[in-house]
């Protein structure tokens, strides 16, 4: 097994999961690079994290009613699901479709929409747009149960072109106002009830309640529109359609997964203005999604197996995410084998770095790549992965303490000692000056097997964590 | 009077789209009654100003210092084309640039005029999380802080020598080095900066003590540790917070109450607390918000409108109205909003030129109109 194959899966791993360690990355490699990105994307996860072990360790998480345990939930099957892929497409998703607690005041209706990702978001685009447009949660977030017949709110209709489909610049302010028409009478069930306790942040007299869509027929305005030069009596369905039919959507789409799978792009609000970093990558992404009718699953098969994918020039092109960053390192940890109140405050560690789960800034989402570096949050991402490396107690990195010790004999050099305890990490690959600045820190405390002991290796294991390398994927 | 250099700015940024009609609102204007039939202010509630506009009723605190003549007023503030996108509009807020995509942020070039070899890593500090773009300028480094009390890097070395030589490490890993691809640069400049920044601001945190006593929410948590970073007198010239969701599509009258109390009671403490350590007059607070909302109402909010208020508020502010109340006459509304009569960047240009004493002309690209609302003298 080459040295080169394995550092490749590992770039495979960090991109469609969260990162795998040495003896997953042996096993991936030998099923063979191809077949193993086929078993990722195809395969349903065979253990899913039962959901009564959630409910008996930490209650709260199973039924999500408030704010943090939503998150905390999703974190933990990030870190614990055999198929992570499905983890990471939901968290895809979220970033485009940026759904927030601050309104909803309702934590279940966001499960759901999380839920709706983990089952549609693989499937093909215009499914996914239309149970967008019908989810509960959205339908609030973007006020379209505020939209009527005769008063018409263009919020989700402005969000649906800009944000969700074809972006900036590829439509009129009348096509948002046709797009919003079209979407007049989707709503939610019991709407006048359900958006005073999300206004009044209310628990009473039933809890938070899950919420349903409804379509109101004497609500839709179904006179004729015209949107992007068609012209009919349009649906939302038939908005969707055409949405999908434009180059501008494919492209769009494209962007977004070549952004969060292949290499940081600049955030939405500058793509009308730079072109893309790979413009022909996104023109093959953008044939694939009219070849397949628009399958997300085909293209994300035709991303990994790509050149562009598998070349070494984006290998750790991007910044992790915050969620990326705690879940990678909490899989290396392995310290939370129950779903318990400490993984619940790990999960706010992601706030801390700007991204709250759930709880956008704004309908926006993210601005991701560097833009999730500040000196504020490099305190907390830095603070964050070396203590967690650097806690010996926790079961992962005492095996990982142990497989380097049993490897390690008093003849080896230092070079050997950190390219093995990197290998023990996932393969991370990190420039001379972190190699040199690492050496002189072993050098300096570490001369014997014997000093290989806990203390050492914690401070040793918390400088890896602080590395500029460890903030990358 | 006292020196430039004991000056500071500020910024607190709306988030969402605050709806200036209902922040001050014209309650005996028939127009305003008819396309608010929903969401309106009765003249009962509101805190009068000039018997046509009043202060919402949750803006007490403001009121009371407008009372004192510290408080101006930018009615109809906003720019040329109005963009209704969240996004956009606040990036031209952001860059000051309401035509191209500009690089950078109003602030961050300003502290760039004020600290050219960045001496200062806290020349400009942001609380809350992630960098606002208006702060954003290459090669700028900005403080940006969640909460004052536990900043610092890599807590769990303990010991002197231990971390001193972790933190050593850590400058080695992070400074300057061959062949830098754009994240490590910004890795590399952010972790730096947040060494040497946490080192500062630790200080200030520890040094404070005062009688007043904020309430627990998120603006006045960050106001307090901005009177805290005041106190220390530590260099800052700039601070920013943000305050939101402002974006109330539905359910306004409450959510709107709820966020003006809170903003408006935080500002009343930060005041009593810069008088309680004799600061009253070196600081000078703008609050702006990426844009106004639509005239009529939807049947539980607004949309996304234009023309907007800002306010500047401090001791060394001359109180009153500028800018001019937007009519809401039919023939005088842009695409059902009310029109801009005043460009922003005369507002920036007055801070700049007035209060910073920087000129404001590279800053902005351009020579502004600018207001009279900074006191003469100060």
């Amino acid at each position: 097994m080459s040295n080169k194959d394995v550092m490749l899966m590992a770039h495979l791993m960090r991109r469609v999961g969260f990162g795998s360690s040495k003896d997953e990355l042996e096993k991936y490699v030998k099923n063979g690079y191809d077949n193993q990105v086929d078993l990722i994307i195809d395969s349903e996860p065979n253990y899913e994290i039962s959901k009564h072990l959630i409910n008996r360790y930490q209650p709260d998480y199973g039924s999500p009613m408030g704010n943090t345990s939503n998150g905390a939930s999703w974190l933990y099957k990030m870190i614990w699901s055999d198929s992570p892929f499905k983890e990471k497409i939901s968290l895809f998703w979220h970033g485009i479709f940026a759904t927030g607690y601050a309104k909803l005041a309702n934590g279940i209706v966001l499960h759901d929409q999380i839920k709706m990702f983990s089952k549609f978001g693989l499937g093909n685009y215009r499914d996914l747009l239309i149970q967008l447009s019908k989810d509960p949660a959205m339908i609030i977030w973007l006020d379209n149960c505020e939209s009527h017949k005769g008063a018409v709110n263009e919020n989700y209709g402005r969000e649906l072109l800009e944000l969700f489909s074809m972006g900036t610049g590829n439509y009129t302010e009348k096509d948002i106002k046709e797009a919003s028409r079209a979407f007049t009478g989707w709503t939610i069930a019991n709407k006048d009830y359900m958006t005073t306790k999300s206004q009044r942040d209310s628990v009473w007299p039933y809890g938070r309640l899950a919420m349903h869509f409804e379509y109101k027929e004497d609500d839709h305005d179904g006179d004729e529109k015209i949107f992007l030069g068609e012209k009919g009596f349009f649906n939302g369905e038939d908005i969707i359609d055409i949405i999908c039919k434009q180059k501008a959507t494919a492209k769009f789409i494209s962007r977004h997964m070549y952004s969060f799978f292949v290499e940081d792009e600049p955030p939405v609000p500058e793509w009308p203005y730079k072109e893309p970093n790979n413009p022909q990558a996104i023109e093959l992404l953008s044939e694939v999604y009219f070849d397949t009718g628009y399958n997300i699953k085909e293209m994300l098969r035709f991303l990994f197996k790509s050149e562009f994918f598998k070349s070494e020039k984006v290998w750790n092109k991007r910044v992790k995410s915050p969620i990326e960053l705690v879940a990678g390192t909490l899989r290396i940890t392995k310290e939370f084998e129950r779903p318990d109140k400490q993984q619940s405050s790990a999960n706010s560690h992601t706030s801390f770095m700007g991204q709250h789960a759930m709880n956008p800034p704004s309908v926006e989402g993210w601005h991701w790549g560097t833009e999730w570096l500040d000196s504020g949050t490099v305190v907390e991402r830095v603070n964050f992965s070396s203590s967690k490396l650097g806690n010996v107690n926790n079961s992962g990195i005492r095996k990982i303490i142990d497989n380097v010790k049993s490897n390690i004999s008093n003849q080896d050099s230092t070079d050997f000692l950190i390219e093995n305890i990197l290998e023990e990490l996932g393969s991370i690959i990190i420039s001379k000056t972190t190699k040199d600045t690492l050496k002189d820190f072993i050098d300096s405390k570490i001369n014997s097997l014997e000093s290989l002991n806990d203390e050492n290796m914690s401070e040793l294991l918390q400088l890896i964590g602080a590395m500029p390398e460890f903030q990358r994927a | 009077m006292k020196d430039k250099k004991d000056k500071s700015l500020v910024v607190i940024q709306l988030s969402g789209g605050n709806d200036a009609m209902n922040t001050i609102v014209p309650y005996n204007n028939g127009i305003y009654h008819d396309s608010r039939s929903a969401i309106h202010l009765t003249e009962k509630e509101i805190l009068d100003i000039d018997g046509s506009l009043g202060f919402h009723p949750e803006m007490g605190a403001i009121k009371n210092l407008w009372d004192q003549n510290k408080v101006a007023v930018i009615n109809g503030i906003g720019y040329p084309v109005p963009n209704r996108s969240h996004f956009r509009s606040m990036d031209i807020w952001h860059t000051a640039e309401s035509e191209s995509i500009a690089p950078d942020g109003w602030l961050g070039r300003t502290i760039r005029e004020i600290d050219p070899s960045h001496n200062n890593v806290v020349t400009a500090v942001n609380f809350g999380r992630g960098l606002p773009r208006a702060l954003v300028c290459k090669d700028v480094p900005v403080a940006s802080v969640g909460d004052l009390e536990t900043y610092g890097l890599m807590p769990d070395i303990k010991g002197k020598s231990q971390r001193h030589d972790a933190l050593s490490y850590f400058s080695r890993m992070y400074g300057p080095n061959q062949g830098r691809d754009a994240i490590l640069e910004a890795l590399g400049e952010n972790g730096v900066s947040a060494m040497n920044g946490a080192d500062i601001l630790s200080g200030a945190n520890s040094k404070y003590s005062s009688s007043i006593e904020y309430a627990d929410n998120p603006i006045s948590n960050n106001l307090k540790d901005i009177a805290k970073v005041i106190f220390a007198d530590v260099g800052t010239k700039i601070y920013y917070a943000q305050h939101g969701s402002f974006d109330t599509h539905a359910g306004e009258l409450f959510n709107h109450a709820k966020l003006w109390k809170d903003l408006s009671d935080a500002l009343g403490d930060f005041y009593e607390d810069l008088k309680e350590h004799d600061k009253e007059d070196d600081v000078t607070v703008l609050l702006f918000s990426e844009f106004g909302r639509r005239i009529e109402d939807n049947g539980s909010g607004t949309d996304h409108g234009s023309g907007g208020v800002a306010f500047v508020l401090g001791g060394s502010v001359n109180g009153g109205f500028y800018g001019e109340q937007p009519s809401l006459e039919l023939s005088e509304q842009i695409e059902g909003d009310m029109k801009y009569n005043n460009d922003f960047r005369s507002t920036y240009a007055t801070l700049l030129d007035n209060w910073m004493g920087i000129d404001s002309v590279p800053i902005l690209g351009k020579n502004y109109e600018k207001f009279n609302f900074i006191k003469k003298g100060t």
